[in-house]
């Protein structure tokens, strides 16, 4: 069996089996199955909105599963992606804010430059804290994600919040930070439908970290660090400065869901603005297989179920949106099990898995 | 009471136990001696149920019996202590002799007359312990009396202690003696498995030792001595004698002057230790591991934290202490390591990848684009070179390093090492399990290293390799250099007993 | 003002943390025996759904009138224990990476709630409304009296019973416990059940008895504030219950000082007070505050060499 086809099939028998689980509860609730699939799937592939929307909601997922990528690829647990996107947002928000009057030229690599450092930096709190304290960083993570949060939804309400505005959101920014959505360049796109350039801007990271972490000399003291921390010791390798890299350039690339959100879609910090991203991005990176390219297909994924969730809402008796959520736990678990799906198969199948 | 009929046990591709025989007579102290390697732990460890042999009769008692699980071995009352003990730090003595075996009902766990009782067993085997006192805080010689305690709590009529005096100072291990005396006053039976042969002659009754999976030898302590001891454990027919010229030995490239290193809990591992290494020459470390060669080679490494280092190491006349790793690596120092799966191999990568570890960051590694990326040309050159010039099969850079043999792996590491013209050399156990043919091959490598005027720090438990390769040659023990000795001249005997005597 | 500010305080305090303690106390049972347990939002979230469905339909079809909110609870212990027992399998016998899984199970539950009411109550996630007498018990005396109980009996089960012994040896050092001849993995699966049960206890509470019923992730990050508190209270009962209890002060104190209390004249955003668990805990843990010494064998799977 190739090595590709070897990879691939994992994942695969990971959501194929989750879709059955899931099946079973649909039909528990009421409902086909089929019918609910069809509608969820099929809403996602419609042009020019669902795929519009697809890729529109498939950019931020791009973005926080390669943060989980770089991070595991070290060793590390990033779940704090969610913390450093929202802060990553309002502080890309401030600068559209604060320096609404300048042109685009300044603006918006101001703004680009501002959801970089901001993300790098809450992301090497955390490192920090496992370099010098080695305290960990699964609960450091999580605990800074509600600190993100509770900071920036503080900001937003007493202070830049336009005044008897009932949605707990910014001020806009300057229309120089605005980026614009592929509609413009597409031809028979709409531009009403929020893609924008940070859709290839996330490809272009996914090309990026690829040659990062496998083309360069930094890249190579990560993956060395996550692989046997010993021997990359043995090596030479500082396991501090490691940990500490890896964690900020993961803040970094989960940062730049706020290019994708705050300057091409509302305009503005939006309170909540995240349907889970950072979680999802786990799910993503895994399903990906801690890989730039599977990231791309697995948030393609979990996008499109994203994006179909809304139309199994609407337009069936019992079946909610949920069942994406439960989807995506389920999928995550299976993925997480795989040991044992090695050993089953193992057993049965006549090549060598 | 006990006895192990032609035990076999294989881990992997290694014999462990080579229909191994042993008898132990009830109420005596009975030794089992050998090398690391030697299959000793192992055997005791079928015996208490931690592995199940391969094919083979455990007898107790005069019964086959099958024992499946240390529950099993405690059931039959055989009890051992490990060479780690396997305490749990922050409860007190009382908890962790009763865990498993806890007094009193589901509800309330009875610790008072736990006390009593061991108390009571404190007096009987002169074991002093508190109940009440937290694991950390004792000594490891109190630690060792818990241990045994434990297994006197459970009625053990038999004891197995895996190197019980690995960690003792001198005075403790004179304690640690009366009270095995106490034991077999009491009608228990002891074994103990150690490789110092002073001990095993001063304590025991009978003695089997092993060597390389087998048994081959059972004498009455009384009837027997060192010499003879040392002779069964280490000597093997010489098979390889490595065609050296003299070596000419210039300036020295490694000083080492009263070097100290503790370990993690404070126990000193490398006592006071100075030699030197000249340029030239093959310096060869022999001695039973575990007596402080890991340590020293790490800390010359640089892997170690300086902290637990006193005393000096120099290389060509810089002092080292406060230098990194990638620092030494730098100015001339290479490292061959004892662990090569720990140490020496990013197992998930390919071999070219593990081809340039440690010269991945400059040049000509970093050709391209301003010395951040990796120049793949370049990397695939030194991994061929490497491979071809040290013949690693499959001689295919791609493959993941987890999917080569030991012995290619090994050559890998080796050939990785010596591509960058070290001018100081460390090696650890270089061919442990690697093919026959390999070794010769790997022998004459570091010789033709030598001649090249490399300085070689050479630690090996194989004999015959480091008295072969060696210029000369000093013996470890405990920590310290128990002798220099020319190894042309030294017979096995002499280097043995020095191994395993310390004097 | 004053008395403004100590009975109500207690009570909400009382009321506030009480969640929090069974949510931290069921962590308790599993991180000590090792495994860790991220899921407890998950967990509760199952608890609270479950007893609210459970004790409405009870009350409603079932017609158990003043007995519904008892059952609901038993439904609670019951589905806390459901969704524990998967994340046990997952971690303990897939030796699946346990922060993974926990991932996936509150992933996972923020779904299930959703779509089981979409279908039995065709709602948008929440359950109906439960009438008043058909709670839990909602005096804070009896709420407190309760809890200390369980603090105390579940100190004495870790402390004094041969259980506890076990669950703290496998905790701290897996191969002394298995050389001693105990099941290192019963043992786990049971402290990963015993904390699904009690965060299961714990979201019923918050659906039957501080509120009336279920609504969408009414947990809202509680599971993680207990987890919180457990680390805080360096993994003891009593240092645990001490630590919700400040958690849930504080959060009392916020609710309450909101228009009353302003120092420099205006309010103190609810949000720094939100965010005082949190930042404590990163504290602790960095070891700040004394030395805080998770149990050692923490989050690794443990592999017996045969």
């Amino acid at each position: 069996m190739t090595k590709l086809a070897r990879e691939l099939l994992f994942p695969l028998i990971a959501v194929v089996a989750a879709f059955i689980v899931g099946g079973v509860l649909i039909l528990l609730v009421g409902d086909n199955p089929i019918v609910a699939y069809r509608l969820l799937l099929g809403s996602a592939l419609s042009w020019p909105d669902g795929i519009g929307y697809t890729l529109f909601h498939a950019t931020p997922l791009i973005f926080t599963g390669l943060a989980v990528l770089v991070g595991f690829r070290c060793g590390l647990f990033n779940i704090g992606a969610e913390g450093q996107l929202y802060i990553a947002a309002f502080a890309t928000a401030w600068v559209g804010i604060t320096l609404a009057n300048r042109g685009s030229w300044l603006l918006i690599p101001l703004c680009f430059a501002a959801a970089i450092l901001t993300g790098a930096f809450w992301g090497a709190i955390p490192g920090v804290l496992k370099a010098k304290f080695g305290s960990h960083e699964v609960i450091n993570t999580i605990m800074l994600n509600f600190i993100a949060i509770a900071l920036v939804s503080y900001f937003t309400q007493y202070h830049y919040k336009v005044p008897g505005d009932p949605i707990l959101q910014t001020a806009p920014i300057g229309p120089g930070a605005y980026i614009p959505h592929l509609g413009r360049f597409v031809p028979g796109f709409p531009e009403r439908i929020p893609l924008n350039i940070a859709f290839i801007l996330a490809l272009l990271c996914c090309l990026l970290v690829y040659l990062f972490l496998w083309r360069t000399k930094w890249g190579y003291e990560i993956r060395a660090t996550g692989s046997n921390p010993f021997a990359a010791q043995y090596g030479g390798i500082s396991i501090r400065k490691q940990i500490i890299l890896a964690m900020s350039v993961s803040g970094a690339l989960a940062g730049m869901v706020a290019i994708n959100e705050v300057l091409g879609n509302r305009h503005r910090y939006y309170d909540g603005f995240s349907d889970n991203y950072g979680f999802t991005g786990i799910a993503v990176a895994l399903l990906g297989r801690n890989h730039p390219v599977g990231v791309i297909l697995a948030a393609l994924l979990f996008a499109a179920l994203q994006h179909g969730g809304i139309y199994v809402d609407g337009f069936s008796e019992h079946v909610t949106k949920d069942i994406v959520q439960v989807l995506q736990g389920v999928i995550i678990l299976f993925v997480a099990a795989e040991g044992f799906f090695k050993w089953a198969l193992g057993r049965r199948l006549p090549w060598n898995v | 009471m006990l006895e192990l009929r032609n035990i076999t046990k294989r881990f992997g591709g290694v014999l462990a136990n080579d229909r191994v025989d042993i008898v132990v007579k009830p109420g005596t102290i009975h030794a089992i001696v050998g090398e690391n390697g030697a299959g000793k732990s192992t055997a005791m460890r079928i015996a208490y149920g931690f592995y199940t042999a391969d094919s083979g009769e455990i007898i107790v008692d005069g019964q086959p019996r099958d024992i499946k699980s240390p529950h099993d071995a405690i059931a039959l009352g055989i009890g051992m202590v490990h060479q780690h003990f396997m305490l749990v730090e922050t409860m007190t003595v009382a908890e962790n002799i009763v865990l498993g075996a806890e007094p009193g009902t589901s509800l309330g766990l009875d610790l008072k007359s736990a006390g009593a009782q061991i108390r009571q067993l404190s007096e009987e085997f002169k074991l002093a312990v508190n109940p009440n006192e937290p694991i950390e805080h004792l000594s490891v010689g109190q630690q060792q009396r818990v241990e045994l305690l434990k297994a006197l709590y459970r009625h053990a009529r038999l004891l197995i202690l895996d190197e019980p005096t690995a960690v003792l100072t001198p005075l403790e291990v004179e304690e640690f003696f009366v009270i095995l005396r106490r034991m077999r006053e009491q009608g228990k039976t002891v074994i103990i498995i150690t490789h110092k042969l002073s001990e095993v002659l001063a304590i025991s009754d009978e003695v089997t030792v092993m060597r390389d999976g087998k048994v081959v030898g059972r004498v009455q302590t009384k009837d027997t001595n060192a010499a003879e001891l040392a002779r069964l454990m280490v000597g093997r027919e010489v098979l390889l004698r490595v065609e050296k010229t003299d070596a000419e030995a210039g300036r020295p490239q490694l000083e080492v002057r009263n070097l100290s290193i503790t370990d993690i809990n404070g126990t000193k591992r490398v006592d006071g230790v100075s030699f030197e290494v000249r340029s030239g020459e093959i310096v060869g470390i022999a001695g039973v591991e575990g007596n402080g060669q890991t340590e020293l080679i790490e800390a010359l490494a640089g892997l170690i934290d300086p902290e637990r280092i006193s005393g000096e190491i120099n290389f060509e006349g810089k002092n080292l202490n406060a230098l990194g790793a990638r620092v030494r690596r730098e100015l001339g120092i290479a490292h061959i390591p004892e662990d090569r799966h720990r140490r020496g191999l990013l197992l998930d990568f390919t071999l070219a990848e593990n081809s340039i570890l440690g010269v991945h960051y400059r040049p000509p590694v970093t050709a391209m684009a301003g010395g951040v990326f990796l120049d793949e040309n370049a990397v695939q050159r030194r991994a061929s070179e490497i491979i071809q010039a040290f013949d690693v099969r499959p001689p295919n850079a791609a493959l993941p390093a987890r999917a080569l043999s030991g012995g290619n792996q090994q050559k890998l590491i080796i050939g990785r090492e010596y591509r960058v013209d070290p001018k100081l050399l460390l090696v650890s156990q270089p061919t442990r399990g690697v093919d026959i043919g390999a070794i010769e091959f790997i022998h004459r490598q570091l010789v033709g290293l030598r001649d090249n005027g490399c300085a070689i720090l050479l630690v090996s438990a194989e004999l015959e390799e480091v008295t072969s390769l060696s210029d000369r040659l000093l013996i470890f023990h405990d920590g310290r250099i128990a002798g220099e000795v020319n190894p042309k001249v030294a017979t096995l005997e002499e280097i043995g007993l020095l191994m395993t005597r310390g004097h | 003002m004053r008395d403004i500010f100590t009975l109500s305080l207690i009570a909400s305090t009382i009321r506030l943390s009480t969640p929090l303690v069974l949510a931290a106390l069921g962590g308790l049972f599993s991180e000590r025996s090792g495994v860790i347990n991220i899921a407890l939002e998950g967990k509760m979230l199952a608890g609270a759904f479950t007893a609210a469905a459970v004790t409405h339909a009870a009350e409603t079809s079932l017609g158990m009138g003043a007995a519904s909110p008892w059952v609901g609870l038993l439904a609670g212990m019951l589905a806390g224990l459901f969704i524990a027992a998967i994340y046990a399998l997952s971690c303990i016998k897939f030796k699946a990476d346990q922060v993974v899984s926990g991932a996936a199970i509150n992933i996972l539950m923020l779904g299930m709630p959703g779509l089981l009411s979409g279908a039995f109550f065709l709602s948008s996630g929440s359950t109906p409304q439960i009438p008043k007498d058909h709670l839990l018990p909602q005096s804070p005396v009896v709420i407190a009296i309760t809890i200390l109980a369980l603090v105390a009996a579940i100190w004495y089960v870790v402390y004094k019973t041969p259980f506890g012994l076990r669950l703290r040896s496998v905790g701290e050092n897996p191969e002394a416990a298995d050389a001693a001849g105990v099941s290192v993995s019963r043992i786990r699966y049971s402290g990963v059940l015993l904390a699904g049960v009690l965060a299961g206890i714990g979201g019923a509470y918050l659906s039957i008895g501080q509120s009336s019923l279920f609504t969408r992730n009414m947990t809202a990050g509680r599971g993680f504030i207990a987890l919180a508190a457990l680390i805080f209270g360096k993994w003891r009962p009593v240092q645990t219950l001490l630590a919700c209890l400040l958690f849930g002060f504080t959060e009392a104190v916020s609710i309450q000082m909101q228009g009353v209390f302003k120092p420099f004249g205006k309010d103190i955003p609810v949000q720094f007070v939100q965010m005082v668990p949190y930042v404590l805990t990163i504290v602790v843990l960095a070891g700040f505050i004394g030395v805080s010494r998770p149990p050692r064998a923490l989050g690794i799977p443990y592999q017996k060499e045969k």
